[in-house]
């Protein structure tokens, strides 16, 4: 009897049936969407008379849109790049300190993740105009940082801990100093998920609107100004077109991150 | 030079500070606010007079309690629904998806790529009575008048939200499922259990805490909801996340906006530590 006998006594429920039926019905409305992204007339109705380009060129001229995305850009590649250090961070020290410092600190960096995005963004609003800090750009991506962490920990978590210590033993051994193995011994060995840890936070942050919409100052990131301006509908093919451009963007870098992650070194 | 451990304690102070500053000084704050006498607006250079009178203005009134109820059990219904809708994409990913799970796997997280506005957004384009999925009936035939399909109505918040995280479910249930000794269901397949039972006595229980891990991770981001029933709500589908977003916008009642969210933050922790409890009872037993 081989390994796949288990397959032997199988149920009859069709689950390659239901699989595909479902990713039908996922597709189905994001189709819609880009569809709707070509037609002419700002309301869809079928059949589909006029196709066009022109809201795809309508958004290269739209001044805002485009400072928009831009800004969700440079929050998403701040928040990212922040919350990626702090997570190998935390993911060393979780792995390597033998002190019961690493266990409320690894708790710290997961806690975001069961915390209700608009208690985080409520606390952090207060927290700014305590400080009299004005809202802006650097205030998102604070609260994204925060967001990302407990992804960019979980993924480093996981492959620090298959680090093998005697590598570091060893570069020490040889008379490299701590931060010189982490570098030179460390960093390498973690390549790969460093690169995933970041696009996961990336993602994160650029897709994210209930934390932004109460950190974000008069210039908004794009999930923000989508939000304001969704309610105007002859906008919705322009707001469209453009979220089409950035969601072929952000599904190749899902990808990308997904592809890493799993990849063994 | 530093030693290691001195290093490594050296490392654990930026995130230790960060966090510190960024997670909890702010969650600290919003206690301490909603401990104000006063609604708001918060005047942060007043003298701090601690009352519990905010917690009181919002358990005392019906109208605010029935909205937190409402969101936990809209939540409730989209965490159970996305999670039994993930199930068997997860356990059709684990067990029968053989060599190609991985590309099965990547075309299930697509659509989660796509920006959440505008997988929301989508949904208004799909429901109504203007609404593709009525032009596209009407036009093929199917029927004359247009159908009432519901949106701006509750209904519409909790559909457009199971669409939305039934990709995200089945990532904590494929991966319990991943960790299931195959040599369990062999020893129940030789002992003579049918599909039937080695499903229900094995697979089951076992990958049962990834079923409850990906019930908190909808229920966690669905009970603060405030965007959606925005997008696709009406005006009876209100949350208790816009009440809070309410006391913080128009009606500047910050203390009062405060108590409302730690009230949510202690519903939420309650649950957690419940569901984590009754996981582990259940998996110890």
């Amino acid at each position: 009897m081989n390994h796949s006998a288990i397959g032997v006594g199988r149920t009859r429920v069709p689950l390659g049936t239901v699989f595909a039926l479902m990713l039908v019905l996922l597709y189905f409305p994001i189709a819609l969407l880009f569809v709707f992204s070509f037609n002419q007339n700002t309301v869809l109705s079928f059949p589909l008379r006029e196709l066009t380009l022109d809201w795809y060129a309508e958004v290269f001229s739209d001044d805002a849109l485009l400072a928009a995305a831009r800004n969700s850009l440079v929050v998403g590649a701040a928040s990212a790049t922040v919350a990626t250090a702090l997570g190998f961070a935390v993911s060393v020290v979780f792995v390597r300190l033998r002190s019961a410092l690493r266990i409320p600190l690894l708790a710290l960096a997961v806690l975001p993740l069961i915390v209700p995005f608009i208690v985080l963004g409520v606390s952090l609003f207060l927290l700014f105009s305590f400080l009299d800090v004005p809202r802006s750009l650097a205030t998102v991506a604070a609260g994204h940082s925060i967001l990302g962490l407990p992804f960019a920990t979980l993924i480093l978590f996981a492959r620090m801990s298959a680090v093998d210590p005697q590598l570091e033993d060893a570069a020490m051994d040889l008379g490299a100093s701590y931060a010189t193995t982490l570098r030179r011994i460390v960093l390498p060995l973690m390549g790969p998920s460093l690169l995933s840890a970041w696009l996961t936070c990336f993602i994160v942050s650029f897709d994210e609107v209930a934390v932004a919409l109460f950190l974000a100052g008069g210039d908004p990131t794009f999930p923000v100004f989508l939000y304001g301006q969704l309610r105007f509908a002859q906008r919705l093919p322009v707001l469209i077109a453009m979220a089409v451009m950035l969601m072929i963007g952000t599904v190749t870098l899902t990808l990308a991150a997904f592809v890493l992650a799993r990849r063994r070194p | 030079m530093l030693g290691r451990r001195a290093f490594l304690r050296v490392l654990a102070l930026p995130p230790y500070l960060w966090l510190a500053a960024l997670l909890v000084a702010p969650i600290v704050l919003v206690v301490l606010i909603s401990l104000r006498p006063e609604p708001g607006p918060v005047d942060f250079g007043d003298p701090w007079n601690p009352s519990l009178i905010q917690y009181w203005r919002i358990l005392e009134t019906p109208a605010y309690l029935r909205q937190l109820g409402i969101s936990a059990l809209m939540a409730l219904i989209v965490a159970l629904a996305a999670t039994v809708l993930a199930y068997p994409l997860a356990y059709f990913l684990a067990f029968r998806a053989g060599d190609r799970a991985s590309l099965y796997l990547v075309l299930l997280l697509v659509p989660f790529a796509v920006s959440f506005l505008l997988r929301v957004m989508a949904w208004r384009l799909m429901l109504g009575q203007e609404g593709a999925l009525n032009t596209l009936l009407q036009s093929v035939g199917l029927t004359d008048e247009p159908l009432d399909l519901l949106l701006y109505s509750r209904e519409a918040v909790v559909l457009t939200l199971i669409y939305v995280w039934v990709p995200f479910a089945a990532l904590p249930i494929y991966a319990a499922m991943g960790r299931i000794d195959r040599r369990q269901l062999e020893a129940a397949a030789d002992l003579g259990a049918g599909p039937w039972t080695r499903f229900v006595g094995v697979t089951l229980p076992l990958s049962l805490p990834g079923a409850v891990a990906a019930l908190f991770m909808v229920f966690i981001p669905t009970v603060g909801e405030y965007v959606t029933p925005r997008l696709v709500g009406g005006s009876e589908t209100y949350m208790y996340g816009q009440l809070i977003q309410d006391f913080f916008g128009r009606a500047a009642s910050w203390a009062t906006g405060g108590a409302a969210a730690v009230i949510m933050l202690v519903l939420t922790a309650v649950l957690i530590l419940a569901g984590t409890l009754a996981v582990r009872t259940r998996v110890a037993t």
